[in-house]
């Protein structure tokens, strides 16, 4: 075989560095080399590697979510951060922790756990890390307490497209110095830089916790009953409907605080919620997880709290007319649902579907994106609908990545 | 007559044009009236003054601006604390307070769409007939602005447990400094995109001004109960309040003032706090009832293990606005005591309170300059008052420098320049001191991304502006990759 002088200038840059293999590829694009950094200095040293051999740049942590996204328009170099693990710092009296970026979401707990305190962050995934979790911006049920990425990162460590490194935020909670550029690659896709380090405000784990069910025939009453619950006050954790294709609907409540406080609170939402409401101190199937599995299509669908009961009727309306069996499931309480469908739907049938999708989450303030589609569908389905700010936004990658060498293609409007 | 003279006849006379002869300032002495904001020792006489009526206005005033290549300031009600609205003396002012309309109130969406004018109390006062507030409670609500709070990212007594205006804040509507109006977020949560609406809050001033602001409501609480308790020591209260927080209670405040603070209170409001205090701490736990009851109880006891030597409950509203009375005015009662003071705004990690309260007294006992500690001590966020008198030979430096001692503490554990006020123009020379070359210069790429020509709110924040220069390949409109007919169908 040839030498391969790119590998080689690679090689150079950090320890871990190979040929791409038959699994190295985004959203069905194969990358030509794979690197595996152990620290944020190794990470910057590569990126200026890519940078000076014009290399067109992905990021990749657990693997989890590389079908999120278009493709890349041109893909060289996976960078995995799965070398650049470890929690740095946990200091409890403060309640936060800094973690590297490669560190898996689903070891926190057994750091946090012993000094009773949580990132209080779902993973709707599993097998996620936690700047895979930033990079794309998930969460899970409660939020609605806790909110998401975005409120609960406080610092962040960055590497930029040129191979310089910077920090924006800290290790304390209130902080006002500077841009919040942490919030900026929430969500981001990896378009804008590696995210190698992450600062987390964590919360104290509940005392205890209560699920509160009840099943009822039509997704809209679902709805309907988590408005209910919301005027309330009986400040829930987590306000949840799942609507599975062809079954009843089930919503659910989320308490969390003392022993006495939550048996109380419990009792006051079975009340509310009806006669056979159930309560238990599990959570049900399939909870925080996302309505469907490997290789599905995946759409989130928002919309102002007033139009959930609707979007949930509207949604299935639309699904029995496109004869579409869409399952439902998300966060009523805070209006974001997500929604599956069979990953060999039919793809004029979908995109009929994620069109009408548009129009009713338009209608009531929202946006529907498809997160993650198989190829056929993507070909088919403008993923990420109407953005406003778009301009902005690509003068924003603009000065971060003119090159446009970071993830070319996978975000909005072609970012 | 000068150019510059000519220049500003030409561009007042192009915001008249725009916006009506009314809502433009051009009088010297008027103009005065703007030329500082809570942070009066720094003074700057606008150039001109606009006073739009709405966002369209608003964006014709910037594009006039633009045109001119003049650089505009924007202003909320002037309450800020770091020179964040000081004018530049070649520059149009752009005050909000023209724009004070609350435009929705939609309790079943839990939002409230106001204009950037409207004072943050009025929001609360709006909503509170619905059962809902507004959260975020800076000292200084009855007068500041939601524009200048979403500038600030302010926080306030109750964000420990709420959060600040950042994560209460839901959609902007704003006018770049470009002058093209963009909404960013809205009635629904995570819009698709760059999350530019976080990156805006807090970004005071320099990238646009928000003419219109989405902010979420909060149900308000069933219960709520305040304790006030005297220790004798700042020590003790500080060890109260970490076992608070260990024993993972959250609540909604917790508040500390030392025995100078409480001084400077009793001689201006009267509170009432126990005599020979020398710190008091007030604590207020909010919720659904059967939480606050569970809680409260074991507060009160963990205040009592710390040797708290007096606890008072309060009985009703009435007498917590008493307990409160003395935190809220803390920073304009230090004025009974001292005929000059900085208020310094920074933050530390909670657990290194004590150790920084024994510096800040030896820097103090140093210099020859008292210190006035009042606190959000949940979260570290410290307000050391620096006391001084500038009619003393040598004073007006001493307390700056122990002022500016006090932001090297607060780094050097690990903590923030500042908590709530923000940087503006007052530290924008101690950012080095916490963020490298290269992080000042990767926040600035965002700046010269919504402002190349550095027009909006300059030399705030940033102590050495980037030249943002030309990107390759920037151009308005069409995307490369779609003029290549790559991203088409995206
Ligand atoms: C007694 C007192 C107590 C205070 N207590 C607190 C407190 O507890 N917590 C806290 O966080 N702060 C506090 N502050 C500081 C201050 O009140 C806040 O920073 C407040 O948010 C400023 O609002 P404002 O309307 O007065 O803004 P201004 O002072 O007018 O402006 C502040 C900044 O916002 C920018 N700005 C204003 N309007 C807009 C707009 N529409 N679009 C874009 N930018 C804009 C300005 O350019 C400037 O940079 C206190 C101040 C005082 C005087």
């Amino acid at each position: 075989m040839p030498a391969d002088r790119t590998l080689d200038q690679l090689r150079a840059a950090a320890e871990v560095v190979r040929a791409a293999g038959e699994h190295d590829t985004v959203a069905g694009v194969a990358a030509r080399y794979v690197a595996a950094p152990r620290d944020t200095g190794q990470a910057a040293s590569l990126l200026r590697a890519a940078a000076a051999l014009d290399l067109a740049v992905t990021f990749r942590g657990g693997g989890t979510r590389q079908d999120w996204g278009s493709p890349p328009r041109r893909l060289d170099l996976i960078l995995d951060t799965t070398a650049l693990t470890g929690v740095v710092e946990h200091a409890a009296g403060d309640l936060i922790t800094v973690v590297r970026a490669g560190t898996r979401l689903d070891e926190l707990p057994g750091t946090l756990a012993g000094a009773g305190q949580q990132l209080a962050l779902d993973a709707p995934l599993p097998g996620g890390t936690v700047g895979g979790a930033v990079a794309t911006n998930t969460s899970g049920p409660r939020r609605m307490l806790y909110g998401t990425v975005r409120d609960l990162l406080i610092g962040v460590t960055l590497v930029r497209a040129d191979g310089v490194v910077a920090h924006a935020g800290g290790k304390v909670v209130k902080n006002v110095a500077g841009y919040d550029l942490g919030k900026l690659v929430t969500g981001a896709y990896g378009t804008l830089g590696l995210i190698t380090q992450c600062a987390f405000r964590l919360h104290p784990l509940p005392a205890a916790v209560a699920y509160v069910s009840r099943a009822v025939d039509d997704p809209a009453e679902a709805g309907r009953l988590a408005g209910t619950v919301r005027a309330a006050q009986l400040v829930p954790t987590a306000l949840e409907v799942d609507a599975p294709a062809g079954e009843r609907a089930t919503v659910t409540v989320l308490l969390e605080g003392t022993p006495a406080g939550v048996t109380a609170r419990a009792a006051a939402a079975r009340r509310l919620l009806g006669a056979d409401a159930t309560a238990a101190d599990q959570p049900p199937e399939g909870w925080a997880r996302c309505p469907w599995r490997d290789g599905d299509v995946g759409l989130k669908l928002t919309a102002a709290l007033s139009g959930v009961p609707r979007l949930l009727s509207d949604a299935r309306a639309a699904a029995d007319r496109h004869d579409l069996p869409l399952s439902l499931r998300g966060s009523a309480g805070v209006g974001v649902l997500y929604a599956g469908l069979p990953g060999a739907s039919d793809p004029e049938r979908v995109a009929g579907l994620v069109d009408a999708l548009r129009t009713t989450t338009a209608a009531v303030g929202g946006h529907t994106v498809a997160l993650t589609a198989p190829a056929p569908v993507r070909d088919r389905v403008d993923l990420w609908g109407p953005v406003p700010g778009l301009e902005l936004m690509r003068r924003v990658k603009q000065r971060f990545d003119p090159d446009a060498r970071l993830a070319p293609g996978r975000f909005v409007g072609g970012i | 007559m000068s150019r510059t003279t000519t220049d500003l006849d030409a561009l007042a006379a192009a915001l008249r044009a725009a916006i009506g002869a009314d809502r433009v300032i051009t009088d010297r002495q008027q103009l005065r009236t703007y030329e500082c904001d809570g942070l009066a020792q720094y003074k700057v006489i606008p150039a001109l003054v606009a006073l739009p009526a709405d966002a369209e206005q608003c964006a014709a005033v910037v594009r006039a601006c633009v045109a001119a290549g003049t650089p505009f300031v924007a202003r909320g009600s002037g309450t800020g604390l770091s020179g964040g609205a000081l004018p530049r003396a070649d520059g149009v002012l752009v005050v909000a307070s023209q724009m004070r309309d609350i435009l929705e109130i939609a309790p079943d969406d839990e939002r409230a769409v106001v204009q950037p004018g409207v004072i943050n109390l009025a929001i609360t006062r709006a909503a509170a007939p619905y059962g809902y507030y507004y959260a975020p409670d800076p000292s200084s609500q009855q007068i500041c602005s939601i524009g200048g709070n979403v500038a600030e990212n302010s926080g306030g007594a109750h964000c420990l447990k709420y959060g600040f205006t950042t994560n209460h804040v839901l959609g902007v509507e704003l006018v770049a400094p470009d002058g093209d109006r963009v909404r960013l977020g809205g009635r629904a949560p995570d819009a698709p995109g760059y999350d530019l609406l976080g990156a805006f809050v807090g970004s005071e001033g320099t990238l646009g001004i928000a003419t219109e602001v989405t902010v979420r409501l909060t149900r308000l609480p069933e219960s709520v109960r305040t304790l006030l308790a005297a220790f004798e020591t700042t020590d003790q209260a500080g060890a109260a309040t970490s076992a608070i927080i260990a024993a993972g209670v959250v609540p909604a405040a917790v508040e500390m003032m030392d025995a100078l603070a409480i001084e400077a209170a009793e001689a201006a409001v009267h509170c009432g706090y126990p005599p020979g205090a020398g710190a008091v701490l007030i604590v207020e736990l909010d919720g659904p009832e059967p939480e606050v009851a569970a809680q409260f109880a074991q507060v009160e006891s963990l205040c009592r293990e710390n040797r708290a030597f007096e606890i008072r409950i309060a009985a009703d509203d009435a007498e917590r606005a008493l307990f409160w009375k003395g935190r809220k005015s803390a920073f304009a009662a230090v004025g009974r005591i001292s005929p000059d003071y900085i208020v310094q705004d920074g933050v530390i990690p909670r657990t290194a309170l004590s150790e920084v309260l024994r510096r800040i007294g030896e820097l103090s006992a140093e210099r020859g300059i008292r210190v006035a500690n009042v606190f959000h001590a949940g979260d570290g966020n410290l307000h050391p008052l620096v006391l001084f008198d500038a009619a003393v030979d040598g004073e007006t430096v001493r307390a700056e420098e122990v002022s500016g001692a006090i932001l090297d503490l607060c780094v050097t554990h690990g903590g923030s320049i500042t908590g709530e006020h923000g940087v503006g123009m007052d530290k924008a020379k101690y950012m080095p001191r916490m963020f490298t070359d290269d992080d000042l210069d990767t926040m600035q790429l965002l700046r010269c991304a919504f402002d190349p020509d550095g027009l909006a709110n300059p030399g705030k924040v940033f102590p050495t502006p980037r030249l943002c220069g030309e990107v390759p390949g920037r151009r308005k409109g069409v995307h490369p990759a779609q003029e290549a007919g790559l991203a088409e169908a995206f």
